[in-house]
C-alpha cells in the first residue's frame, strides 16, 4: 500500500507500524530515536505509541529531527 | 559577584546564546559554542533526509546534555506553522522552552508581529515557555510580555545582516519597560555590537551568523563571550556622564 513520508510516496507492507517505518527509513536516527518526532496526518504520534500505531493506506507521515539553525 | 540570567525559572551563567546554523561542520559548530561559553543553543527542526539518513547528526556533536536546546521556528510564516513545528520539537526533545519566530517575507526575514502574537498565545496556552523574536517596537514587545512570553527578543537589525543595533533608543525603551529578560536576537555583526546591546541594559544576546560567518569562527566566538561580559559589566558599573568639554585627569594643584 502507498503512503507519503516526508512528502515522498512510499510503498509499505500492510501492518507496518510507525516504529518499523522509522527503523526501515531513518538510519542512525532510527536506531536512536530520542531526537526525532513523528506526525501522522497532522497529529503527533508520541514515542510511547510508535510500536502500536499501524500505518494505513494514504497516511501522510512526517519524520523530523533537530538540525543546525539560528 | 554572581550575575546570572534566569529564563523561565532556570538559571544560566552565560548571557550569550548561539545558533547552530551555517557552520562548516557540526564539529566546528560545537567548538564555537564552547568557545563562546554558551549554555543555550538554538536548533531547527527539519525532515529527516530519507535519501541519506546516515549523514552527520547535530545531536552527536552539539549534545543536548551539554547545551540547553532552544528549538526555533525559523522558516515559519504563519502562526499555525510555528505552533505545529514547536509541538513536534517538544515531542522530539521533551522540552518546553522554545524560540518563537514568525517571519513576514524572505527578503527581510522581518517578524510578522500579528502572527507572532497569535502563535505566542496558542503556545503559552499549550504549556510552552516562549522566548519570542520580535521587532524593536516597544508596543508589540509589551503585548508579548503581557501574553506571558518568558523572554522578549527584539532584533538589533535584520537576521544575518551584521548591521548591528540599528535603533538603540527602541532597544532601551524595551529594556526599561520589560520585567522578563530582554535578549537582542539578530543583527549583531561584531564584538562591539554585542557589547552595545549589553551596555543598553539587555539581559543577553543571541547570535548565529556573526560567529559562523567570521573568518575564524572559534576566535570570534571567544571575542563575543568577552564582549558580552564587558558590556554587561560596563552596564552594571554605570558609565560616566558625557560632557561637551575636557576635564583633566591630573590634579591642577601643585603645578610647577
Amino acid at each position: 500500500m502507498l503512503v507519503t513520508v516526508n512528502g515522498e510516496t512510499r510503498s509499505v507492507q500492510p501492518g507496518t507500524t510507525i516504529a518499523m517505518l522509522i527503523t526501515q527509513l531513518a538510519g542512525e536516527s532510527g536506531k536512536d530515536q530520542r531526537g526525532i518526532a513523528i506526525e501522522r496526518n497532522l497529529e503527533i504520534v508520541p514515542k510511547s505509541e510508535h510500536a502500536c500505531t499501524v500505518i494505513e493506506e494514504g497516511d501522510r507521515i512526517e519524520l523530523v529531527q533537530f538540525v543546525g539553525g539560528g | 559577584m554572581t550575575d546570572s540570567l534566569t529564563i523561565a525559572g532556570k538559571t544560566y551563567n552565560s548571557r550569550l546564546i548561539v545558533g547552530t546554523g551555517k557552520y562548516k561542520s557540526y564539529q566546528q559548530n560545537a567548538d564555537a559554542a564552547r568557545a563562546a561559553g554558551a549554555e543555550i543553543v538554538t536548533v531547527a527542526l527539519r525532515r529527516v533526509n530519507l535519501s541519506d539518513p546516515e549523514q552527520e547528526r547535530l545531536t552527536d556533536f552539539v549534545k543536548p546534555d551539554e547545551f540547553t536546546y532552544l528549538p526555533n521556528t525559523a522558516g515559519c510564516y504563519t502562526a499555525d506553522e510555528a505552533v505545529r513545528t514547536l509541538r513536534l520539537a517538544r515531542e522530539a526533545g521533551g522540552w518546553n522552552l522554545v524560540k518563537l519566530e514568525v517571519l513576514a517575507d524572505q527578503k527581510t526575514l522581518y517578524p510578522n508581529m500579528p502572527e507572532t502574537l497569535e502563535a505566542a498565545k496558542a503556545l503559552i496556552a499549550d504549556g510552552f515557555e516562549v522566548m519570542v523574536y520580535c521587532s524593536d517596537d516597544p508596543v508589540y514587545a509589551k503585548m508579548l510580555e503581557d501574553a506571558g512570553c518568558c523572554a522578549i527578543m527584539p532584533l538589533g537589525s535584520l537576521i544575518g545582516s551584521g548591521l548591528g543595533i540599528m535603533n538603540p533608543v527602541n532597544i532601551r525603551l524595551i529594556v526599561e519597560q520589560t520585567r522578563v529578560p530582554v535578549i537582542v536576537d539578530a543583527g549583531v555583526g561584531t564584538a562591539s555590537d554585542a557589547a552595545m546591546a549589553m551596555e543598553l541594559g539587555c539581559d543577553g544576546v543571541l547570535m548565529n551568523t556573526a560567529i559562523a560567518a567570521a573568518k575564524d569562527p572559534i576566535m570570534m566566538a571567544s571575542a563575543m563571550k568577552h564582549a558580552v561580559i564587558a558590556g554587561r559589566e560596563a552596564y552594571l558599573a554605570g558609565r560616566m556622564p558625557k560632557k561637551m568639554y575636557a576635564d583633566p585627569s591630573s590634579p591642577l594643584a601643585g603645578l610647577i
